[in-house]
């Protein structure tokens, strides 16, 4: 059978060796036909359907977004404390070479803004992160928090109403009971389908710092909700009990060095779990060692450059965001400046740096003026575990493949991309002569930063979302 | 079919169905608790269609309840027809949530079966006990020990042991936890030679797991293991296992363990019971009692006097005594606490003559401590104190500790000192508060402080709750009313407070020949505080 790659054709014969990982075969094939082929394109090539979601007001402003674990859903969580989920419309049989567009599937407000008296401050309903609960029956579910509560939600579906009432007219009003002659029983009567998110458990005062993460258990019972000092360890259907895995707060609050900045479970061990900090470290623990995990099995930290010092060397070295891979061997971080993969047998250095944006290693004295520094990225992996992808300023958002080594640059903005064309790539020119179609570092515009993105976990699709709006772009398909 | 008798009889009935419907699951519930009922009212047809409607509302644990209560009422046959095709439907299938359901249901079919379905049932649930599904592991685990009831013996030597034996060793651990609970109800199955292998190799592992949670297991089940095993196998493998658990890194174990000191004690063969305790248990007790966590040293103090009984007399003063004074002056609350409300065992042992000239000392140190966080625990622990040692013990030592409280520098002491008081008349009755309590309350309204002579009137609020109207009017209300021509205001509006708190005991003609004229009096004091809570208790008490 042939199988079609960049448009080469190759056959496997049935001689060839059964192969147990298909998605590595392929990355071998992709390193093979890329080296043939002079003129070889980046291999995946991003077009934009069309603009899926746009923001006016600043309660809209994206703060999270996650697909589910099929990648037929997609949340995403606002400022505003509403959760908006899209669904992947069912692929059109005629047009085989679309994948299925997203849509609005359901709307809801997840939280609202509390006020804590006792220490006379707001509660924002800010949506931190969302995550997917593995599907076990005709229903979603899916965690949302904000700083301080944590809400499993379920979304199902009703496509069917009862109908024969004894008290009530089909209309809802009631009818007089001295009316009523016989006794019936309700029966349900297909409806137009209705999507309908209801909270199912409520997960409060257990943080007395602001959430940063949550991450599902791959036992898919148990879950854990991060801060800047502590880790808390909650069973899914346990709300009034939580507990403490991680607490790194000094005795003396003044000797406070660092924080947590975020934490993970590792995707398919349901003992071991990570947490990165401020001052770039990363731990991994394991629940089995002790009650109490403040002593770490494992610390990821690389050395510093010396010939990078600067002021501002503690502050670029915090992790934002901290990624296992799905296999489960890598782990990848997002500093400011760069983006990490580590193995996670080695704990000295990472296996590989990519640099995001290094020419504003020059600029971050503006950077912390204006506060820009301290922007938190995330990053994430596609579902092969090929290609990483992570956010910048400008609306710009890089995608790097691990194999090739080749890193693109590319754009989610309106102005430069109609639907159905293909995404340039950008390039960003540090100094000296500015070619054509190049930006310089000095026209960035540091307000249209790309903090959250989200890659489909089987096919080429990447929700990436700027300030006011969410993009999905989808691999243009042959 | 139900035909009405009047139309008011199918109203509930309406209403009871409708509610089945019902946006709101409590009231889902209602309707569904009402289902026979409904049945009755609607017949037989109309029902069938009704539980079909219901089902979706039916959780999975409640159904597989259903069918193991159900079961019993089934034939072998029946069984063999219905029952078992249906739990073998479960064990194939995808969902991981029917392969979990499935687990409970081995126990309830598997007797009265054929033995050819007997073999099948055995392979099945070896099948879940092997899952992929770490979940469906767990359930199997756990239905180890049912299942095991149900079986001959030589099966299960021959069946149960080999599964146990695989998950005790299991990659999770998770399923290696509950092994130890199994091992328990399979251990009250088995004759007395292959307990002790079977036991003990799985104490040995699990007392070692490199994961605390399977280590903290045996500590919580391990006086169940020790009526499982018997005195013999106790006596030489227990007693250095539960040391080792004492002795764990991981302060969870630790306490677990010395939760269950008490009773491992007590159970412990009574031939060699003292000294295996004196010996081998009370050193590593000593080392607990300093332990860095403040769980363990809790988990000790609670069950820690338990032992006095089983040691006698000489033993618990020379050995047991400094234990219980050191935890005694824990920095933990929890920790003196748990040791002063178990102060009953140790008088009942060694007498309170002896308690007292141990504790008090400790006692009444820690009552003057400089911190009045410290003073105020003993405070709130004397209601219970009083109660352990009795009337006359408290009389004699503790009386005049009580009463210095109520001029302690500290408001929060006071006012705790104020609602002991109110505990303590409960406890010993009115007539003791009368011969000795409110003598003294009463002389504190002649002391210079005017916070002292305040204090006299909370007290005065509180007992004349416990004490009544008859001693509230004769001793008690002339020093309230005395106290209203005070110099400082605050003792003066303080007065007409107490007035409206005690007013409502009072007998109306005690409150209009008495009470009245004072408050208004007082409602032309020249302060306006005074006015103003004087008008309120005038109004209170319609007096005005």
């Amino acid at each position: 059978m042939p199988l079609l790659i960049d448009d080469t054709l190759i056959y496997i014969s049935s001689s060839f060796p059964k192969l147990s990982n298909l998605s590595s075969f392929l990355d071998d094939i992709s390193t093979y036909v890329s080296g043939r082929n002079q003129h070889h394109r980046w291999k995946m090539e991003f077009w934009a359907p069309f603009l899926i979601q746009s923001c006016s007001s600043p309660a809209d402003i994206i703060s999270t977004v996650e697909f589910n674990h099929s990648g037929e859903l997609l949340a995403t969580g606002d400022k505003g404390g509403r959760v908006v989920i899209f669904q992947q419309e069912q692929e059109n049989k005629i047009q085989s070479h679309s994948r299925g567009e997203y849509n609005v599937y359901s709307t809801f407000q997840s939280h609202e803004p509390e006020f804590d008296y006792l220490k006379s401050l707001e509660i924002e309903e800010k949506i931190n992160k969302i995550r997917w609960l593995p599907q076990k029956n005709a229903a979603q579910f899916l965690l949302s928090t904000n700083d301080k509560t944590i809400k499993l939600w379920k979304i199902s579906e009703r496509d069917k109403r009862p109908e024969g009432y004894n008290l009530k007219e089909e209309d809802g009003r009631y009818r007089d009971p001295t009316t009523v002659t016989t006794l019936r029983v309700p029966v349900f009567r297909p409806m137009d389908l209705m999507v309908e998110a209801s909270p199912r458990r409520i997960f409060a005062n257990a943080h007395t710092y602001h959430i940063n993460s949550i991450s599902i258990n791959s036992d898919y019972e148990t879950y854990l909700s991060a801060d800047d000092l502590r880790i808390n360890l909650w069973h899914l259907e346990i709300t009034d009990r939580s507990f403490n895995i991680v607490d790194i707060k000094p005795a003396n609050m003044e000797e406070l060095t660092e924080v947590i900045t975020a934490a993970e479970f590792h995707p398919n061990s349901c003992n071991t779990f990570v947490y990165s900090s401020s001052k770039g470290t990363i731990r991994l623990c394991d629940m089995r060692a002790s009650a109490l995990c403040d002593r770490h099995s494992k610390l990821f930290e690389e050395p510093e450059d010396p010939s990078n010092r600067s002021f501002f060397s503690e502050i670029i070295s915090s992790i934002s965001d901290v990624k296992f891979s799905h296999s489960g061997r890598y782990m990848m971080t997002r500093d400011y400046l760069s983006v990490k993969i580590w193995d996670l047998n080695m704990e000295n250095r990472p296996v590989e740096t990519y640099q995001v944006h290094e020419y504003l290693r020059s600029k971050l004295c503006s950077l912390y003026e204006n506060d820009c520094i301290f922007d938190k990225f995330e990053c994430c992996w596609n579902g092969s575990d090929s290609v990483v992808m992570t956010g910048s300023y400008n609306n710009f958002f890089r995608m790097f493949d691990r194999n090739t080594k080749r890193d693109i640059t590319l754009e989610a903005s309106r102005e430069n991309n109609k639907p159905r064309t293909v995404l340039k790539p950008r390039k960003v020119c540090a100094s000296g002569k500015r070619k054509k179609d190049e930006i310089s570092v000095d026209s960035l515009d540091f307000n249209k930063k790309i903090l959250h993105t989200a890659w489909h976990p089987k096919e080429n699709i990447i929700a990436v979302a700027t300030t006011n709006n969410l993009y999905i772009f989808q691999d243009k398909v042959n | 079919m139900a035909e009405p008798d009047s139309d008011d009889s199918l109203n509930p009935m309406s209403i009871l169905i409708d509610e089945l419907q019902n946006e709101d699951i409590q009231l889902r519930i209602n309707s569904i608790n009402k289902l026979s009922t409904i049945a009755l009212a609607l017949g037989v047809e109309k029902t069938r269609k009704l539980l079909a409607v219901v089902e979706e509302a039916i959780v999975r644990e409640k159904a597989v309840e259903s069918l193991r209560a159900i079961s019993h009422e089934h034939s072998p046959s029946h069984l063999e027809d219905h029952f078992v095709p249906l739990v073998k439907r479960l064990v194939g299938g995808d969902l991981v949530n029917s392969r979990i359901s499935a687990c409970s249901l081995f126990s309830v079919c598997y007797p009265g079966v054929s033995i050819a379905i007997k073999a099948e049932l055995l392979q099945c649930f070896r099948d879940l006990c092997s899952d992929d599904n770490l979940l469906v592991r767990c359930a199997a685990a756990s239905n180890l020990g049912d299942f095991a009831k149900v079986l001959e013996i030589d099966d299960i030597k021959s069946e149960i042991i080999p599964i146990f034996s695989n998950l005790a060793s299991d990659e999770q651990d998770s399923v290696r936890l509950l092994m130890v609970e199994m091992c328990v109800n399979i251990a009250q199955l088995l004759p007395q030679e292959a307990l002790e292998a079977l036991v003990m190799i799985t104490l040995c592992h699990a007392g070692e797991d490199t994961s605390w949670r399977v280590r903290y297991m045996v500590a919580d089940k391990f006086t169940e293991l020790q009526t499982a095993v018997g005195p013999e196998i106790t006596k030489t493998g227990l007693v250095p296992a539960f040391q080792n658990l004492m002795k764990d890194y991981e302060p969870e174990v630790r306490a677990a363990a010395s939760h269950k000191l008490k009773e491992f004690c007590e159970n412990l063969s009574a031939d060699y019971r003292e000294n295996v305790i004196l010996t081998e248990i009370l050193p590593f007790s000593q080392e607990l009692v300093s332990d860095t966590n403040q769980h363990v040293r809790s988990a000790l103090a609670s069950v820690i006097m338990g032992l006095c009984p089983i040691l006698g007399k000489d033993n618990t003063i020379e050995h047991l005594m400094p234990l219980f004074l050191a935890l005694l002056r824990d920095e933990c609350s929890d920790v003196r606490l748990n040791i002063i409300s178990n102060l009953n065992c140790v008088k009942e042992v060694i007498g309170i003559q002896e308690l007292s000239k141990f504790l008090l000392p400790t006692i009444m140190e820690l009552a003057e401590d400089a911190k009045w966080r410290v003073r105020l625990v003993i405070v709130e622990y004397m209601p219970l104190l009083a109660g352990q040692f009795g009337l006359e013990f408290f009389d004699a030592q503790l009386h005049s500790l009580c009463m210095s409280w109520l001029v302690d520098h500290v408001y929060a002491i006071r006012e705790a000192a104020t609602n002991n008081l109110k505990k303590l008349v409960e406890q010993f009755g009115k007539e003791w508060a009368l011969a000795t309590v409110i003598p003294r309350v009463l002389t504190l309204s002649e002391e210079p402080n005017y916070l002292h002579r305040m204090t006299t009137l909370f007290c005065i609020n509180v007992l004349s709750e416990v004490c009544g109207q008859d001693i509230t009017t004769k001793h008690m209300l002339p020093t309230v009313l005395y106290m209203a021509g005070d110099p400082v205001a605050n003792v003066r509006f303080n007065v007409a407070k107490s007035l409206q708190k005690i007013g409502s005991i009072l007998e109306n003609s005690t409150l209009q020949t008495e009470v009245k004229p004072i408050l208004e009096k007082l409602t032309q004091d020249r302060d306006v505080d005074v006015k103003y809570f004087a008008q309120e208790a005038l109004t209170v008490l319609f007096l005005a």
